[in-house]
């Protein structure tokens, strides 16, 4: 057991799959020299060598079409997209290109590859720094999706989508990139399309992902201390996406929240609420709510970014009226 | 840039012509060292482009090849000289307009023409279509439709094949519209910088769509004027000389397997109809379109064969061969059964379904 920060384990992560495998290959501006702007890979040209580490001009286009020609020609390509805002200009790579291949080709192209990005708010950047995009990809078919909210997770979620043999979208919360939690000796592998329980509890079901995650465990600590006992979720990957995990709990608890960073419309909580809808509608005791930034971009000041960006207080506040009416 | 092999005659020659017109001289380059089976072999895959785009066209008028359909009717020289010098492992990444580089890597008729028609027996088993024609198998690595994201994908499997040592290269090939696009510029500067074993092939065929090329590009050449920005040779080829074709790319080829990086070769050539489907190609001066047909690829072949001493019945069997081909191509993608319907719902993913939920 080690105690690593996130953005160290996303570096560990990474070398534990280099170490492994020859074909990872790692691409990205600021990558390999300067380990990264938020410090996400370093160490890893040292260890791994300027053939396998490298430094690309900004240029997301030619980051991506390079993991992807890459990919389909024999090695196992990870990309860095520096902030997640910036797949808005390479996003023909990702959503037309890497997405839908395989499919055009009736399965004759292969894309082993990962983009990790740094993704989500409360870092003060302003919006075009701070989205959280994950429902971007969600939409679109031929993309996996996750997000880890633990130094652990990281590596194990990090292994593996660089197993996988689909485009894998790991997003990485820049708001987590300090934290600090143990990480097992020897090799984390997970499994994608598993969701977590972080905590159980009887009363209510609260999904969150990423930096939502620690807010909703803050909040089912001030609720039990308000008398409900609420069970939090991890969701970790969105696609695929581990119904079972949720629909089972929603069972239990009767009411369904979802925490969510993205703003409103068309949040992957929308998407979890209509399947719940459909097929755990007998199980619900209460309407499901969705905690969501309102539909705006996220504001710089930090007073009023934490206005808006769901907060464990406004997370508690909500299940507790809501499991009150 | 050093090392550099002196380039070969024809290359030069059309340097001297106006952007939008063919060559004056059609009997130029004959002396070019092509050996004679290779020729041969050539004017067979230009026979089989032609005729094959022909009855594409056929086929898409008689309501058989549903949505569009891009033709390379008056280009096929280009595809027809690179794919002939590429190694059999070289990677080719094609545009929407890819049939004839489909072809030209030794792709049967019968997948292709099945595709285009939406059958089982399909290239793609009918979920591709026209536009995105592949056959890893051959070396046919995709065929892409949205302008500019194919010439940085090549770079990534140049990237590997240099990283793999494998000798292999890819070759890109896309049209004048798409020098005007970011990831043309994107691609060219990466690969640059990287060395990268790939070969950019711009067709510039003088219109991108419905506009003339020279309406919106700030330089004459839209690719060769470009190349210094990306410390690279300009090099503007006669498109519908195969044998210039062939030569650059044996030059190109060479150049990237043994280290020397990438090249950008404008091949200049012109599409005898229109964009795509019916398009009755109006936007088009007076004249244009006739002073190209004067400057066809096929029969400029056919003429220097023949002055070559390559005997008209030897040439006339080819093209019967081809027409044959041609014809039972069309019989087994008619007959061929359309897609089972599960079949829309595979391979969206690694495991061979489309499954996001447990
Ligand atoms: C990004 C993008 N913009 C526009 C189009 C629509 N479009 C399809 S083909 C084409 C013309 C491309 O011209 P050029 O690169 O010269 O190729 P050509 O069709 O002449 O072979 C356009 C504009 C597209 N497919 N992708
Ligand atoms: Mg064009």
């Amino acid at each position: 057991m080690a105690e690593l920060t996130y953005r160290a384990a996303v570096a560990h992560g990474i070398a534990q799959e280099m170490a492994r495998d020859e074909r990872v290959v790692l691409v990205g501006e600021d990558v390999a020299g300067a380990g990264g702007v938020f410090k996400t890979t370093v160490g890893l040209l040292d260890r791994f060598g300027p053939n396998r580490v490298i430094d690309t001009p900004i240029a997301e286009q030619a980051i991506l079409g390079a993991a992807m020609g890459a990919a389909m020609t024999g090695l196992r390509p990870v990309a860095e997209i520096m902030f997640s805002d910036f797949f808005a200009v390479c996003w023909d790579l990702v959503a037309n290109e890497m997405a839908k291949t395989r499919y055009m080709t009736d399965g004759q192209v292969s894309l082993p590859l990962v983009v990790k990005t740094g993704n989500g708010g409360g870092l003060r950047f302003g919006a075009q720094h701070s989205q959280s995009v994950e429902n971007w990809a969600m939409a679109v078919p031929g993309l996996k999706v996750v997000t880890p909210s633990t130094p652990r997770d990281v590596v194990g979620l990090m292994a593996a989508a660089v197993r996988c043999d689909d485009p894998v979208l790991f997003f990485e919360h820049k708001g987590l990139y300090a934290m600090k939690g143990e990480v097992p000796d020897g090799e984390v592998v997970d499994e994608l399309g598993t969701a977590v329980v972080r905590r159980t509890g009887a009363d209510a079901t609260i999904l969150a992902l990423g930096l939502m995650v620690p807010r909703a465990l803050a909040a089912a600590d001030e609720l039990a201390a308000r008398g409900i006992d609420a069970e939090v979720i991890d969701v970790r990957s969105l696609v695929p996406l581990d119904t079972r995990t949720i629909l089972a709990s929603v069972a239990k608890t009767g009411h369904l929240f979802t925490v969510e960073e993205n703003p409103r419309l068309l949040g992957w909580g929308a998407e979890i609420a209509s399947i719940v809808a459909d097929e755990g509608f007998w199980t619900l005791d209460g309407p499901i709510q969705r905690i969501t930034t309102p539909h705006i971009p996220l504001p710089a000041a930090d007073s009023l970014e934490d206005l808006v960006l769901p907060s464990a207080d406004r997370i508690a506040a909500t299940v507790e009226k809501s499991l009150q009416t | 840039m050093t090392g550099r092999m002196s380039l070969p005659l024809a290359t030069h020659a059309y340097g001297d012509h106006p952007p939008t017109m063919p060559p004056a001289d059609p009997a130029r380059g004959d002396a070019a060292a092509v050996d004679p089976a290779t020729r041969l072999a050539m004017y067979r895959m230009l026979q089989r482009t032609r005729q094959f785009e022909k009855r594409a066209y056929d086929l898409f008028m008689r309501r058989l090849v549903k949505g569009t359909t891009h033709l390379s009717l008056g280009m096929e020289a280009v595809a027809t000289g690179f794919g002939t010098a590429m190694r059999a492992d070289d990677y080719t990444f094609a545009t929407y307009r890819g049939h004839a580089h489909t072809l030209a890597r030794g792709v049967p008729m019968t997948p292709i023409l099945a595709e285009l028609l939406g059958r089982a027996n399909g290239l793609l088993g009918g979920k591709g279509g026209s536009m995105h024609l592949t056959s890893v198998a051959h070396g046919v690595m995709g065929s892409y439709a949205i302008i500019g994201a194919h010439l940085t994908i090549a770079n990534g499997a140049a990237w590997s094949a240099q990283y793999r040592g494998s000798g292999q290269v890819a070759v890109c090939f896309f049209g004048d519209g798409t020098t005007n696009i970011g990831a043309f510029h994107e691609a060219l500067n990466y690969a640059s910088i990287f060395r990268l074993p790939v070969v950019f092939v711009c067709e510039n065929n003088l219109y991108m769509e419905y506009t003339a090329i020279g309406d919106v590009t700030a330089v004459p050449r839209p690719a060769a004027d470009r190349a210094a920005a990306y410390r690279l040779e300009p090099q503007v080829i006669d498109g519908n000389d195969a044998d210039a074709c062939y030569l650059a790319a044996l030059d190109a080829l060479e150049r990237a397997r043994s280290g020397g990086g990438p090249s950008l070769v404008e091949a200049v050539t012109y599409r005898h109809g229109g964009h795509s489907r019916a398009d009755p190609g109006k936007y088009r001066p007076p004249g244009e379109i006739e002073a190209w047909l004067g400057y066809d690829p096929v029969t400029l072949y056919r003429d220097r064969l023949l002055r070559l001493g390559v005997e008209d019945a030897v040439l006339g069997g080819v093209e019967r061969e081809v027409a044959a081909e041609v014809e039972q191509a069309t019989r087994e993608a008619i007959d061929g059964p359309l897609p089972s319907p599960d079949s829309a719902l595979t391979q969206l993913w690694a495991d061979g379904g489309s499954q996001w939920r447990n």
